[in-house]
């Protein structure tokens, strides 16, 4: 085993191996580091991991990089009267915060919201990072150019006992993006686009770096979606080298470090990227000029396909297990061979989710329904609650009640329905989340996953539509 | 947690790619404590179909089964470590896929459930055998990374560090503690090399 040394390797490095080094405390043989962590990130479903540290009379041992945010549980109306089970998680939360010094982001603080979103909206998430949470889609952070990974209970507990967390190095895959963004797309469709081509496996063991034009371009909440969906094509994360557009986004930012300090930080933070001569273990090229609005189909996020095609026929795939789940996934969903996606009538919409609730995706969704009238019903959960007092300062929330739509609390609301916004069974919903699993949005649910602009084209025609012929106003 | 060196037990076949820690255990069911139990949940909405393979865990021929077996990316989704508790719960110490979700293979590992990746090839037949399905036992030997059915066997793939803490019952936690000086050092250096890293905290905060 060996501690910790200066690296003298000349080889060209990843981004992903710099910030791996500069967290290395321990290398065993067998192939496993021990990693420092930055930050910890807790929410109501922590509490299995708090009744391990019970269980063993510890400590949390570094309050002062750990944050908990009541987010999974949380309901999105009515927040004084909350059902008892619901209080007893919330409550749960509060109490072993308070108990172990952790700094608690609860229901009645404006900076409550989904830990992805509001996390970093505060400047927790800092280039170079390592942070982890007891939830998959913590990958989010790599926006940033945080190495960021979600862990089970097992590992939030020692992650709370010892700041620290056992790994082995990943491969590394890079997913380089060229191009400008076709009208109505965005990183939704570029992320929905490689999943569908890589599968909900491909890239298993991997770590994905995002590189290349289009990223560069993409504003911080457009990097934040692409990240997050990185989990969905498998990877235990993905990152983005930050850039000027990260750094313009830190200053200011509550827990940013300030004046001389960000200067030096930004100077630290330029060297965040990959060497140029770096290898990567995989190499993908996704040129933007044929993407058109992404959807998925089907109860994983790689059945999806452009809003201009049909579902796919079981009858003309060739790998009989593939054809069987396709025929599955059509049967759980309802629909038949060869149907045309822009004939699929939805029963609802649901705006929201640590994947597309920050006030861009607002903007985007209220640009579409402006002036309009929903034809179906609706939710709309700001990703925190600043982000929904932005809106309501922009006037969002006027177009989206004017349009029929609910507007409600912040939270995690209907992409996981814990908190009991649920997608009635056998009911369809366009949804601005990231699983399309059975059941996910409530038992016999079926969801279409899809970015903002086109679930708002769903909700005025009332069938899965593409945002584009909307745009050009030959709607109705 | 237990050892596991070697296991001789029935397996379920479950053949489904892709199933996903939402199908092994809804979000509805996770606010219970661990203590009562989370067995019951496992696959529970897949389980209420007759015509699903996962009502086959409520088959007579699979009564204290402990190995399921499964096509890829088992386990794929959410962190929840209840979609383990439900199989540990359940009876479950193996599951043999042609891949397994990331974080799922690791939460398996910390509660003593081996994850033995096989090829797409060779799930395809262990789901289609007949003996199996009949609800012959099957032997796992995790020390020598096989899988014996009647008179053939196969190989599996396990991380060799998985495959150490399953074979000794390790805690990742107790092995930690012993490196609190390596861990304060690093605390030292890396406060000067990164003094950026901190929150910052005003006053108010």
């Amino acid at each position: 085993m060996t501690e910790r040394a200066g690296s003298l390797s000349s080889r060209p490095k990843t981004l992903i191996d710099k910030i791996w080094d500069a967290h290395v405390i321990v290398d065993r043989e067998d192939g496993q580091s021990l990693l420092w962590v930055d930050r910890h990130l807790l929410h109501e479903g922590s509490f299995h991991a708090f009744d391990q540290l019970a269980k063993r009379q510890a400590r949390l041992h570094r309050p002062d990089l750990t944050f908990g945010i009541a987010d999974h549980y949380v309901p999105t109306r009515n927040r004084n009267a909350l059902a008892p089970e619901i209080k007893r998680m919330v409550d749960q939360l509060t109490d072993n915060c308070a108990r172990h010094d952790v700094t608690l982001f609860g229901l009645d603080d404006p900076r409550q919201g989904i830990v992805h979103v509001t996390i970093p909206a505060q400047g927790l998430t800092l280039p170079g990072n390592i942070m982890v949470c007891g939830d998959s889609h913590t990958s989010t952070h790599g926006a940033f150019g945080a190495y960021a990974f979600g862990i089970g209970a097992s590992e939030v507990a020692h992650v709370m006992m010892t700041q620290t967390i056992w790994q082995k190095r990943p491969k590394a895959m890079r997913v380089t993006v060229e191009g400008a963004l076709p009208e109505g797309t965005g990183a939704k469709d570029i992320a929905l686009h490689l999943i569908a081509s890589i599968g909900a496996d491909g890239a298993q063991g991997h770590a994905i770096e995002y590189a290349g034009s289009t990223i560069r371009a993409l504003s911080m909440e457009g990097r934040l979606t692409l990240c997050n969906l990185s989990i969905e094509a498998g990877a235990r994360l993905g990152l983005i080298a930050p850039d000027d557009t990260t750094f313009a986004f830190l200053l200011g930012k509550p827990f940013a470090p300030k004046g001389d300090a960000f200067e030096a930080a930004v100077q630290a933070w330029r060297s965040l990227r990959s060497d140029p001569h770096a290898v990567f273990d995989r190499e993908i090229t996704i040129d933007t000029s044929a993407l058109a609005p992404t959807l998925t189909w089907g109860t994983t996020p790689e059945q999806a396909l452009p809003i201009s095609a049909s579902t796919p026929d079981p009858a003309t795939i060739q790998d009989a297990s593939r054809a069987r789940m396709i025929s599955d996934a059509l049967d759980y969903m309802g629909l038949k061979p060869n149907q045309r996606l822009d004939s699929i009538a939805i029963d609802r919409v649901f705006i929201g989710s640590c994947t597309n609730s920050r006030i861009e995706d607002l903007r985007s969704a209220a640009a579409v329904l402006e002036g309009k009238r929903a034809t179906v019903p609706g939710l709309v959960s700001p990703g925190s609650t600043s982000v929904k007092q932005q809106a309501e300062a922009e006037g969002l929330d006027r177009i989206f009640t004017a349009a029929g739509l609910e507007w409600v609390e912040a939270g995690c609301s209907m992409c996981v329905g814990m908190n009991g916004d649920l997608v009635p069974a056998g009911e369809r919903c366009a949804s601005t989340t990231n699983r399309n699993f059975k059941g996910r949005q409530g038992p016999g649910s079926r969801t279409h996953l899809m970015s903002p602009a086109m679930v708002a084209a769903a909700a005025l025609t009332g069938h899965l539509t593409d945002v584009r012929t909307l745009a050009k106003g030959s709607h109705r | 947690m237990t050892p596991l060196i070697v296991l001789e037990a029935k397996a379920c076949p479950l053949p489904l790619d892709n199933v996903d820690t939402d199908q092994l255990i809804p979000a509805r069911f996770m606010k219970r404590p661990r203590s009562d139990g989370y067995g019951q949940f496992l696959l529970h909405d897949l389980r209420q179909d007759a015509a699903n393979p996962a009502s086959l865990l409520d088959d007579d021929r699979f009564i204290g089964c402990e190995i399921l077996i499964a096509g890829r990316n088992f386990g794929c989704g959410s962190s929840r470590e209840a979609a383990v508790y439900a199989l540990a719960d359940f009876g479950f110490r193996c599951v043999i896929a042609s891949g397994f979700g990331d974080i799922f293979a690791s939460n398996a590992v910390k509660n003593g459930v081996l994850p033995a990746l096989v090829s797409a090839e060779q799930a395809e037949a262990l789901l289609a055998d007949d003996s199996i399905r009949q609800g012959a036992p099957i032997r796992i030997d995790l020390p020598g990374q096989h899988i014996r059915i009647g008179n053939h066997s196969i190989d599996f793939a396990i991380d060799p560090v998985w495959k150490t803490q399953l074979l000794n019952g390790w805690d990742d936690i107790d092995m930690t503690v012993s490196y609190a000086g390596a861990i304060a050092r690093f605390n030292q250096s890396d406060a000067l090399a990164r003094p950026w890293a901190q929150p910052h905290r005003s006053p108010a905060q």
